[in-house]
Order: structure tokens, then sequence, then C-alpha cells
């Protein structure tokens, strides 16, 4: 991982043919279903059927080229036309066409099997990261970019996964027709992991479906594909695919997190604490618009250093987060984010930067906010 | 030498070409609008109540499952009672979804329907549904909203499930509620009654 | 019908002409064609200077992985610039431009049909652009929702600038409308006696084709930013899913202008390919006949796959089958006419002057980006090209040596006729050769980046892209730098050369050659008779 921080010092020393992880990756990968090796077969089809054609067109140009220059003192013909060979080209490409449109639709037909799933998750794209829910199993939750900060400013050196990794995976098993039921709460996004040839956009007010039967376990990594805003670069994917056994544990698992989750509402807390988990949360969930430093990006998201609600009442400052500010950028959290992670980032917001409120919001405190609006 | 047109006549037509060609960008509205039912592009389903009756088809189950989403900005807490029915063609179901205004002013909502698969979207027929007018609560409010459907027995038989999601968009800003004494009770302004 | 022009008699054509005013105010208040052919070929030059900084900014971003330069939200505004400044100022300018320039010189026309007209849409594009990059130093930014303006990025999440954009387009909009349909007006009702529709240069039929499609495109696209207009302004919800819109409408819309405009980005470079290829062959033209038609063809299918564009947001199996057929079929038509200029090639005399060496890279790099073309329009393919960095190359093997390189090829070709002067043969191959190596460099490598999963419009990327971008970069820089070389070229020809004579390429054809260079300030007041030798094709 020896990136320099200087993009001339690396342009100097031609970095890239000195670097060990050089990833001269030319082609697509065939992937992990079998769909995604129908597409990659058909890529490739088409693919040679061009290179083909290409070096028969490009070989007679150059014959040309080398051979009729005026310098070997050739005398231009005056041919003009020629019907036959003219209606040739015409019918020779169609018939290649027919050809190449042949695998395509068994492929297309292939990718739009109707038939039954045996897991289905509704995938939701935010500006900008990826809620997954597993229909029907009580399980749901957000995925955002695990990549420090400091990797991209490049402060620090950058992982393998560099920007394609998540604090939670969408989890799937294996050798299981999974199917995605895929929105968005705002703009449009597109969810695409290639390893399953799987891309799809994703649209507010609209459900779109795609599906995926993967065969082995792995981890498999994608991007949003289509362009978001700010952070539409910050918003990967990460397809987790277990064993059905290790998946069915994951999910209980997953289940008992949430009870875990209370028993941590229920601790008594620190303000320390509280600052030092409510760092993390900030940084995961917030400082892609509020900015590290909480400095914001005016006028769409404001400064929360010295911020009139941040500063002000705490109670303000936990409905705002909790609910939202309507008609902004700013989204309700109160469903996104645990009892313990809301406590905690507004503490933290409250005691960073200068903001020396000194006090602290408590898990307890939010739970008795979701309380009262339950009734 | 061919004929042709004077240069005034012609600038005249091609300028009407030219408003012609606005139009019709404005008239692809409609035209999607009909090509989308007509072949289920979007998953959009009618905006307003089926009248028609069918006869239960027994002999063929489909799942329907219900999802709802909040779109940006929206902080109700909203949600289908179940996630899941099985229902035959033909026969008619209702699901509640349950709607609560956690904020300390009233609101405006609309619920936008989507069916997936969207080829399924013109079987699929909602008799009564909180999506054909705006939902208004008050602070603290909380409803509980009915939408009744049939699916048709024609449902093409490669069809084993369907998806009716809503997204819940906040459309105060655009539709302040009427100030009026908070309501208790259940729905409302459903058009059949 | 006495005058037939001939080479050498330069006082005979000066006789009755007016010389143009003096100062400034020939430019502002011109309605001479060379004159406001000049305006927009430099002011699509200046666009394309403007252009390639804000791609320049990009490649700099890109060069390493990280955040370096700019951040993400300004990195935004640069693509989104980039994409609307090259298409609509750079490229489109400079046709209308040759346009301009060489459609009276080619059918033996005075002037344009519309000249008044000709002025006022010329005048509206600094005005348009002005505002257009004026909105990058307000408040909340520029355009950051990509050239294509998806809703809602474009409408309900966009910048306050957005209405500025929407001016702009409109201003453009209107500027492209009224040249193209003075263009119709020129070609159909001023030509010489004797040059029917099928003895005219090609490049004249490609920009009726062009202009046609423009007229029948430039006003849906007026159309649907005007419903974005509406939809951020007055309540209405064409895009907007909470009132019973659909975001995907706007696509459907969009792309219904967004592709026919590829074809007018490339049409006319199609035809000026057509002129430069037999000229330096010293052979006629190969299939004159089938150009014409196949040129239509491609102009009609433009029209019925637009959809191609959008096979991820959800088309049933019919739709998506639809148009991958359609869209397939384009390579026919497109495939004739490469076949043509090969054949046209074929046994004749050829010399590789700057002109040709720019119109055999167009023909050679334009197939490439045409089977990356192809390879897109297999739908289920598409699924993993779509979006990322594939579809950049492709578009770019179309666009950069497709219409840049056809502008280059053109503006060698007729240099001589424009400023009387032999342009710096020398200097014009090395800025071919840099500009080839450059493009190459650049481009080839985002098809591998694209296939190996890299989204186009991010500012930043995983380690395993990072090579072939710092590659594509170091392109990019080289091409770049290489345009300042043509600034120079055209510059030091203005300025001075070998006197160019009135046909400098001996295997020329065509009316424009038989004025003197440069050509006088006015033209074929009385209509020539056509050459013997145009009298066929």
């Amino acid at each position: 991982m020896t990136r320099h921080p200087s993009a001339w010092m690396s342009f100097l020393l031609w970095l890239p043919f000195e670097t060990v992880q050089a990833a001269w990756t030319v082609n697509m990968a065939p992937g992990a279903t079998a769909t995604s090796r129908s597409v990659f077969d058909l890529h490739m089809t088409i693919f040679w059927i061009c290179v083909a054609i290409g070096v028969v067109v490009f070989s007679v140009m150059i014959w040309s080229m080398i051979l009729h220059r005026r310098s070997t003192g050739q005398q231009p013909a005056h041919f003009h036309e020629h019907t036959l060979v003219e209606v040739a080209w015409t019918v020779v490409p169609l018939v290649i066409l027919v050809v190449m449109a042949i695998p395509a639709t068994r492929t297309l037909i292939q990718i739009y099997d109707p038939s039954e799933s045996e897991l289905d998750v509704q995938v939701t794209g935010y500006q900008w990261k990826w809620h997954y829910k597993y229909l029907g199993q009580d399980v749901e939750f957000f995925s955002n970019l695990a990549t420090p900060i400091e990797q991209i400013h490049n402060q620090a050196d950058k992982d393998d996964h560099y920007l394609l990794e998540v604090d939670q995976p969408l989890v799937v098993p294996v050798g299981t027709k999974v199917r995605f039921l895929i929105t968005a709460t705002d703009v449009i996004h597109s969810w695409w992991v290639p390893a399953l040839a799987v891309k799809k956009d994703a649209i507010p007010g609209f459900i779109n479906e795609s599906w995926t039967r993967i065969d082995k376990p792995g981890i498999y990594r994608g991007q949003c594909t289509e362009l978001c805003g700010k952070d539409h670069g910050f918003m990967p994917v990460v397809v987790e695919a277990k064993s059905k056994e290790d998946f069915a544990a994951w999910l209980a698992d997953k289940k008992a997190e949430v009870a875990k989750l209370k028993e941590l509402t229920d601790k008594e807390w620190t303000r320390e604490e509280l600052v030092a988990r409510g760092d993390k949360v900030y940084h995961t969930t917030c400082a892609a618009c509020h900015q590290p430093e909480g400095q914001g990006l005016p006028p769409m998201f404001p400064a929360l250093k010295g911020s009139k609600i941040v500063t002000g009442p705490k109670e303000k400052h936990l409905s705002t987060v909790f609910h939202g500010v309507p008609g902004t950028a700013m989204a309700a959290f109160g469903k996104q984010l645990s009892e313990v992670d809301l406590a905690a980032v507004i503490t933290y917001e409250r005691n960073a930067w200068g903001n020396n409120d000194g006090d602290m919001v408590t898990p307890k405190d939010v739970l008795a906010l979701k309380q009262a609006e339950e009734k | 030498m061919e004929r042709t047109l004077s240069t005034p006549r012609l600038i005249r037509r091609l300028l009407l070409a030219v408003v012609a060609m606005f139009g019709f960008g404005f008239a692809l509205v409609p035209i999607y609008d009909v090509m989308c039912k007509a072949l289920g592009i979007n998953g959009k389903t009618a905006g307003s109540a089926y009248e028609g009756r069918q006869q239960v088809d027994e002999t063929r189950q489909v799942r329907v499952q219900f999802l709802a989403t909040n779109a940006a900005g929206m902080s109700w807490d909203f949600h289908p009672k179940a996630d899941q029915l099985e229902v035959r063609p033909g026969a008619s179901n209702e699901m509640l979804f349950v709607a609560y205004n956690p904020t300390d002013r009233p609101m405006t909502a609309q619920a936008i329907p989507s069916v997936a698969p969207a080829e399924a979207a013109a079987y699929f027929h909602k008799t009564e549904c909180f999506c054909f007018s705006q939902q208004v609560l008050q602070p603290g409010e909380r409803i509980e909203m009915p939408v009744r459907f049939i699916v048709d027995r024609e449902l093409p038989g490669d069809v084993f499930h369907l998806t009716l999601a809503y997204t819940l968009f906040d459309v105060t800003a655009r539709h302040p509620p009427v100030a009026q004494a908070p309501r208790t009770g259940a729905t409302k302004e459903n058009p059949n009654g | 019908m006495s005058a037939v022009i001939e080479p050498g008699h330069t006082e005979a054509a000066h006789d009755h002409a007016h010389g143009p005013a003096r100062g400034l105010s020939r430019w502002l208040l011109t309605t001479n064609h060379k004159d406001i052919g000049t305006l927009y070929l430099w002011f699509s030059f200046c666009m394309f200077l403007l252009g390639g900084s804000m791609a320049m900014v990009i490649r700099a971003e890109l060069f390493q992985p990280g955040l370096q330069i700019v951040e993400p939200a300004f990195f935004n505004q640069m693509t989104t610039m980039h994409g609307l400044v090259m298409v609509f100022g750079a490229v489109m300018p400079a046709f209308v431009g040759l346009a301009n320039w060489m459609i009276p010189l080619m059918i033996g026309a005075p002037d344009m049909a519309l000249p008044r007209m000709n002025n006022f849409s010329f005048w509206l594009l600094p005005a348009a652009f002005g505002l257009l990059v004026s909105t990058l130093f307000t408040a909340g930014g520029g355009p950051n929702f990509g050239w294509t303006f998806y809703a809602p990025l474009s409408t309900t999440y966009a910048p306050e600038s957005v209405t500025y954009f929407i001016f702009a387009i409109h201003l453009m909009g209107i500027s492209s409308i009224m040249g193209a349909i003075n263009v119709v007006a020129t070609v159909l009702n001023l030509r010489a006696p004797g040059m029917t529709l099928m003895k005219m240069p090609l490049f004249c039929w490609t920009w009726l084709i062009t202009a046609f499609l423009l007229i029948a495109v430039m006003p849906v696209l007026a159309g649907v930013v005007t419903m974005m207009l509406m939809d951020i302004h007055f309540g209405t919800s064409f895009f907007n899913a909470a009132g019973g819109g659909d975001p995907v409408l706007f696509q459907h819309v969009f792309w219904f202008f967004g592709h026919p405009e590829v074809y007018i980005m490339i049409l006319p470079a199609f035809g000026a390919v057509s002129s430069i290829i037999p000229t330096f062959s010293r052979k006629p033209l190969f299939g004159y006949t089938s150009m014409v038609y196949a040129t239509a063809s491609i102009a009609f299918l433009s029209f019925i796959v637009w959809a191609h564009h959008m096979f991820v947001v959800g088309v049933p199996l019919v739709g998506e089958l639809f148009f991958m057929y359609a869209t397939m079929l384009i390579a026919v038509p497109t495939g004739v006419k490469v076949f043509n200029w090969v054949s046209t090639m074929w046994q004749g005399s050829l010399t590789f002057e700057t002109p040709m060496l720019f119109a055999v890279a167009f023909v050679i790099l334009f197939t490439i980006g045409g089977f990356s073309g192809l390879m897109l329009a297999i739908a289920p393919a598409d699924f993993q090209y779509h979006d990322t960095y594939f579809v950049v190359a492709h578009f770019h093997y179309v666009l950069v040596p497709g219409a840049i390189f056809g502008i280059f090829a053109s503006a060698y070709y007729w240099l001589p006729k424009w400023t009387g002067h032999m342009y710096d043969e020398t200097l014009g191959r090395l800025h071919f050769w840099l500009s080839f190596v450059g493009m190459n460099v650049a481009f080839f490598p985002m098809h591998f980046v694209g296939l190996a999963g890299m989204p186009r419009r991010i500012p930043d990327y995983n380690l395993q892209f990072a090579d072939f971008n710092m590659v594509s970069s170091i392109g990019a820089f080289t091409f770049g730098a290489t345009q300042l070389l043509f600034l120079f070229i055209v510059i030091k020809c203005i300025r001075g050369g070998r006197p160019a004579p009135a046909k400098p390429w001996d295997g020329a054809h065509g009316l424009e050659w038989t004025v003197p260079s440069p050509a006088p300030y006015h033209t074929f007041s009385t209509p020539p008779e056509l050459p013997v030798e145009e009298r066929q094709p």
C-alpha cells in the first residue's frame, strides 16, 4: 500500500509500474451466478465478432494505405459504385446481427425469469447509503461506507477494499433465489453488483425487481451507478453470500442484536463513553453532509459548529435529529439509528468542535421520546 | 430542378414544425401514460377505484407483499399491519396500513403505489385505497388506512407473487393542511365511502 | 449566368463586392455568412478550450485515488459543465460555423438564406454560455446533475442555479433551431442552377438531414426543460412522484431528444470526411447515393432507439427486445458508410496531408466507437456496461475522433480557403500525431476500467482502477495541451504562410475551389455554372 501522497511525485516515479498491487484488469469477470456467466459469454461472443469485423475492415484500409499511396506511383482508379458489392455489405451485416441477436435474446429471457423466490430483500437507496430489509424477517439495517475519511483525504494508507467496504453488508444464502425489490427515497440511484450481473435503478416512488442465485460463498462488491449527488462515488454495495446454515445463524444473530441494543439502552452511560461512540457514528452517518469538522457545506448542508440547534436546548436538538427537517436534505434518523447511537451522536455534536454544551443526551432520553410518540 | 417552396413559405412550415415538436414533447406525457398502462411499463396502478366484480378462482394462490417506504424528509411512522397475504385471484382482500404523525405540526402526506412486477400492475385492482387522496394528520395523530384490492383472474400464469409498494411523500408545503380540530378515528376520504 | 468564376480572377470577384465594415461593428452586426462562420468557429474553439480545461480538472482529480484537488460537489459540476459545454458549446457551433462558411460556397449561393437571423442565432450563444458558466460562481454552485440532468436530481434536489441553466438551454435551443432553419432554407432554395440535390457535396446532404433532426428534437429538449421549470417553480408534477409524476418520464423525453442529438453531432462530420477522403485519394467518393440513403436511415432510426439509454430503469421484456433490435440495426447503415469510405481509398492515389490524417483516424477510431456501441446495444450485456467507464470510453471514441477529428480535418482542409495561406504542414502533422496518441492513451484504458467495474461520474475510486486512470489522465493532459498547438497553427496561418491557390488540393472537387483563396467577402453574387467535372457527383 505504498501510495505516495503527491500525485506529481508518483507521476515522476512512474509509480504504476513499480507497485505490486498493480491491477491491469482489462476485462469483465465471469462472476458468481449462472446469469453473470451467460452475460459474460455473450459479451465475449459479441466482442470477438467485432474484433473479426474490425480485422477485416482495418486490414483492407491499411493495405490500401500502404500500397495505394501516390508515392508508390499508384494511378487512381475511377470506380465509384458497384451495386452487387453494396447490396452484399448491407445484407451480410444484417445476417451477423441476427447471429448476435439470438444469444442476446436467450440471455435476456433468462434474466427476466419470473419464477418464485425463496428470500425477498427490499433495497432502498438513500443519499448516500443503502438500506436493506429482509421481508417477513423483521431484520433491516443501513449499509454505510466504512472507509475512514483519512484514507479518502490521503492522510492514511488506503486498504484493498478502499471505497468498496461497508459497515454492514447485505448477507444472503447461496443456492437460493433471492429477489430484490429496489426503490429509493430521494433521487434515482442504481444498485449494481458486477459479480451477480444485477444492475437496476432505484427510483423514488417506484419499485423495480431483480433477482440472483449465487453459487458459492464469498463477498461481492459493487457501487451505485446512477449519479445521485455529491457522494455518488461513496455508496458501495457489498453482498456477502453465506452457506444456508451460516445464513440462518447470521439471521438469528441479527435478531438477537435487537435485544442486545435494548440492553445498551438500559446501561448507564457516561458522557465520555457517549462522545467516543458518537464520534464513530458521526463520521459514518453525518460527516458526508455536515463535514468532519462540523463546518457543513452551506447553503445545502448547514454547519453544526456553533449552530443554534446544537448549542441550544437538547430537546430541540434530539427532536431535529430524530424527525429530520422536512423540505431539506436532513433526514429523520429516529428510524435509522438505535437509541444508543442517537444519544451518542447528539452528545458528540454538543461537545465537539468547541460546542462546549457540557451536557449529554442519554439513550433513555431517546427511548422516552420514542415511547411518548408511540402512545 | 425540383419544385421548391418559396423561402417565406418554407420557413413558415419549418417554424410550424418547431412549434408542433415543442407540443409533441408535452404530448409525450399522456402518450407515456397510455403506453405505461398498455404495456405495464412502470408499475403504476390506476388512480381511481376499480368498480368491477370478479368470480373467485379457487384453484390458484398468489402471494401479495406489502412495502411501505418513507420518502426523504417524511418523518411519519408508516407500515402495513402484515408483510404479506396469500390471496385468490378474483377475491376481494383488505390490508391496513398504519400512519402516525410524531411531529408537533399538522402534515399532509401522499402515498404513491407501485406494483412489481410492472407487467402485473394492470391486473392489480384497488377497489379502495388511501392513496387516492391526500392524508392529513394532526400532531400525534395515528390512523389505520385500508387498501382493498382484487387480483385479476387473468393474471398471467407465470406471476406467482405481486409486490405492492407505497412510498409516502410529505406534501405539506404544496398542500398545507386546512386548520381543523384534531380528528380521532380511522379512515377518511375514501372515494367509495 | 456568365460568370464562371475562375481561379486568379480576384479583381473580377471584387468588382461587385462591398468589403466588410471596420472595427467591432463588423462582427456585432455582420450578416455575411463567412464572418458569421468565423465567429461560430472561434466561439466553438473557445468553448472547446473551456470544456477541455474542465476535463483537465476531472482527469487531475482522477489521476490518483483519494481526493486531492477538488471536492466531490465541485467535481460533479465539472463533469456536468464539461458535457454541456462540449456538446452545446464546442461541437454543435463548430458544425454550424462550417455550414455557414461552406454550404453557400459549395452550392453556389451568395449567402445563407436568412442572413439577419443568422447573426442573431450566433449572438444568442455567447449570452447562453455566459449565463451557464456564471452559475459556477453562485452560492450553491452550478449544475451538478450530469449533462443528462435526470430528475429529480435536477429538479427537487437541484441547486438554485438550475433556473439559469434552464434559461441557457432555451437560448441554445433557439439558436440551434434558427441555425437549422437557415441551413434548410439555404440548401433547398439557394442552389445554383444545375446543382440538383443529388449533385450536392455530401456535407450539404448530411447537414440538411442534421438540420431536420435539429428542428425535430431541439423543441423537445426545450419542452423537457420547460417541464422542469414548471415542476420547480409552478407546482406541476411532471417528474415528481409525490404529485403523481414519474422521474422515468423525464428520461424518455430527454432521450427522445438525446439520441438524435448524438447523430446531430456526428452526421456533419460524416459529410466533411466524405469530401476529404476522395480529395486525398484522388478518386470519386464510392457509393454517393448509398451514402445519402444511409445517412437518412441513421437519422430515421435515431428516433426509435432512445430507450437503449435506459435498459436498467426497469423496462419490460418486450421493450428491451424492441430497443435492442432497433439499436443493432443502426450498425447496418453505419457499416455501409465505413465500407464506402474504405472503398473510396481502395486503389486511389493516396497522400496523407493533415486533413487526410484526421479523416483516416476518424474512420478507424469511429469504427472502434461503433463496435463498443454495438456491444452496448446488447441489452443483457448492457446491464454490466451501463453507467460504467465503458460507456465513457464508447462515447468519447465516437465524439472525439468522430466529431472533433471531423472538425479538425475540415478546418485543415478549408483553412487555405478561409485565410488564403497554407497552414504549416509539419506542425499540422505534429498536431495530428499528438492528438491521435493522446486521445487513444486517454480513452482506450477507460474500456478496461469500465469492464472491471468502475462506475462513471465518480471523483474517487478503488485502487484496482488506479493504474489505468493514471494512464488515462496522462493521455488526457497530452491531448489537452496539444490543442494549444492547434491554436498556434491557426493563428500562424491567418497571419501568413505560403499563399494558397484557389484549389490547394489537386484531388479536390467542388464549387468552393472555384473561388480565389482567401474567399472574397462576397462570392457567387451571380449564380455560377457548374464546371464540367461537377456534373456528376
